[in-house]
């Protein structure tokens, strides 16, 4: 099976029940990619695919041979942080660190969905979307954090996000 | 996970002709797979095929492609603005991940979220028929109030079908002979009775194409999920409705219900309650007693007997703007 991951093709014979996830950490070596509850429950396995976030243990890797796969190593690295990377090492968005790369590829793809005027659970309405911490939270609710970082979480994605302190008052107000 | 054999269909013909079981956004399927719960022996890999668009129809309702993902069917702009309830819907359910997988017609196929379908040391027919059902006399507090048998007590736990409920649509597929058949979504979803492993009337090999849905309903819509969490949990009980009301009486009533039955649950008796009356509680209470008239709770589900009555008439009471 031939993936586009990163940018780079690898040529890989997985066994055919093989989802995206053990593909990634144990046949290509990425292993920033975590591997939690398996179940597509945690969202630490979180990965983008053609830009959308997806649970990368919840999808079979066969299926996704003509994609184009991004991971937390394709985002940014330690010389070159990507912002939401530096965000979270800024506002300290973790405590052990498991969840985080799941954490950051989500909130990547999530202000896209928000950039595209994708409604949430907790909009207003559902055709002008603005964001706040509510929206934040909710929109990432497929993503655990067992440290509870989640304010800093928050705080990080905000900063990213490009919401002002102010803003952030009045769509929550 | 059982070994399978795997093939990419190339169309939709190929696919009803390859013979094994369909896997599109697969968010449920792989779930209940590495479980060991499902052992397809082989899989169809319906995911590229053409079948991911949003068409107008002349008639002014909407075609729905069965592949379109659960994120874009939210966020249509036709759909935002004709049928915000199934906007609303899709929007309670899963996360944000999960939305950008499921597909259309999967959501509408999903499995019951039962613990003890889930858990393989405990006797469940729909898992393992004639094995009995563990969640009866067991924890069921997630589990059904109307609908069930004595051999089942599953919930569907689909948010969108139950929009997709009270707005009627129809379910388009293509069978294995190659015929098309349009299905009522009241007709597609079975009562367990004595063989709740048979969930709908989708024959061997039988794939969704297509969710149609009619024109626009007018009134106003709403979808109100109550849950254990504020986001991320499956419905104790929803309601999706859409109400008009016209010289003061309600003109027309479309009440559909989640979290309390096998299918998503609808009932002639609770919007005839309404239809003609003038929107107060009374009239309210009215529609919940015929919605409840024959619950039954199995113990630690109980308390969703009074809660769905609230839920409606809450629900009730801002789809027609009468104040508590």
């Amino acid at each position: 099976m031939q993936f586009t991951i990163n940018g780079e093709t690898h040529d890989v014979e997985p066994d055919i029940r093989a989802s995206l996830l053990d593909v990634l950490r144990e046949h290509v070596g990425l292993t920033g990619t975590k591997k939690g509850c398996d179940h597509g429950q945690c969202g630490a396995c979180t990965v983008l695919v053609n830009g959308r976030r997806i649970n990368s243990c919840l999808t079979l890797a066969v299926m996704h041979q003509d994609d184009d796969i991004l991971t937390i190593e394709g985002l940014g690295s330690a010389d070159n942080l990507h912002p939401m990377q530096a965000a979270f090492v800024k506002h300290d968005g973790y405590q052990c660190g498991y969840c985080t790369p799941g954490q950051i590829c989500s909130a990547v793809g999530m202000l896209d969905e928000v950039k595209k005027g994708w409604p949430s659970h907790v909009s207003d309405k559902l055709d002008s979307v603005s964001l706040s911490n509510d929206e934040i939270s909710e929109r990432m609710s497929g993503n655990l954090c067992r440290c509870s970082a989640y304010p800093n979480i928050v705080d990080a994605i905000s900063e990213v996000s490009g919401l002002t302190p102010a803003q952030k008052e009045a769509a929550d107000a | 996970m059982k070994t399978f054999a795997y093939s990419r269909a190339e169309s939709p013909e190929a696919a009803v002709a390859a013979g094994g079981r369909f896997i599109a956004g697969g968010t449920n399927l792989l779930d209940l797979m590495k479980l060991q719960i499902e052992t397809p022996e082989s899989l169809v890999d319906i995911s590229r095929l053409d079948l991911a668009k949003i068409e107008e129809r002349e008639d002014g309702g909407l075609t729905i492609g069965a592949l379109v993902p659960n994120s874009d069917l939210a966020a249509d702009p036709r759909v935002i603005a004709g049928y915000p309830v199934l906007s609303r819907a899709l929007l309670a359910g899963a996360s944000g991940q999960l939305r950008n997988k499921a597909s259309t017609g999967g959501n509408l196929l999903q499995r019951t979220r039962c613990y003890y379908f889930y858990d393989k040391a405990t006797a469940c027919n729909k898992r393992e028929p004639g094995t009995g059902c563990s969640a009866i006399g067991g924890v069921n507090r997630i589990l059904a109030i109307l609908g069930t048998s004595e051999h089942c007590i599953a919930t569907h736990p689909s948010d969108m079908a139950v929009a997709m409920r009270a707005l009627d649509a129809t379910i388009v597929t293509l069978k294995s002979d190659g015929d098309r058949r349009r299905i009522a979504i009241g007709e597609f979803y079975r009562l367990p009775g004595d063989t709740p492993q048979i969930e709908n009337v989708l024959e061997a090999g039988e794939l969704i194409t297509h969710v149609e849905l009619p024109t626009p309903p007018k009134g106003e819509q709403l979808y109100r999920k109550v849950r254990d969490r504020a986001s991320y949990a499956f419905a104790l009980v929803s309601v999706a409705g859409i109400v008009s009301v016209e010289d003061g009486k309600i003109a027309s009533a479309a009440l559909a219900f989640g979290g309390l039955g096998p299918m998503p649950w609808r009932d002639p008796a609770v919007e005839a309650a309404l239809i003609g009356q003038a929107p107060s509680d009374a009239a309210f209470a009215a529609a919940a007693d015929a919605l409840l008239k024959d619950a039954k709770g199995y113990g630690t589900n109980d308390f969703k007997i009074p809660l769905t009555r609230r839920t409606l008439i809450a629900s009730l009471r801002e789809l027609t703007g009468v104040s508590a």
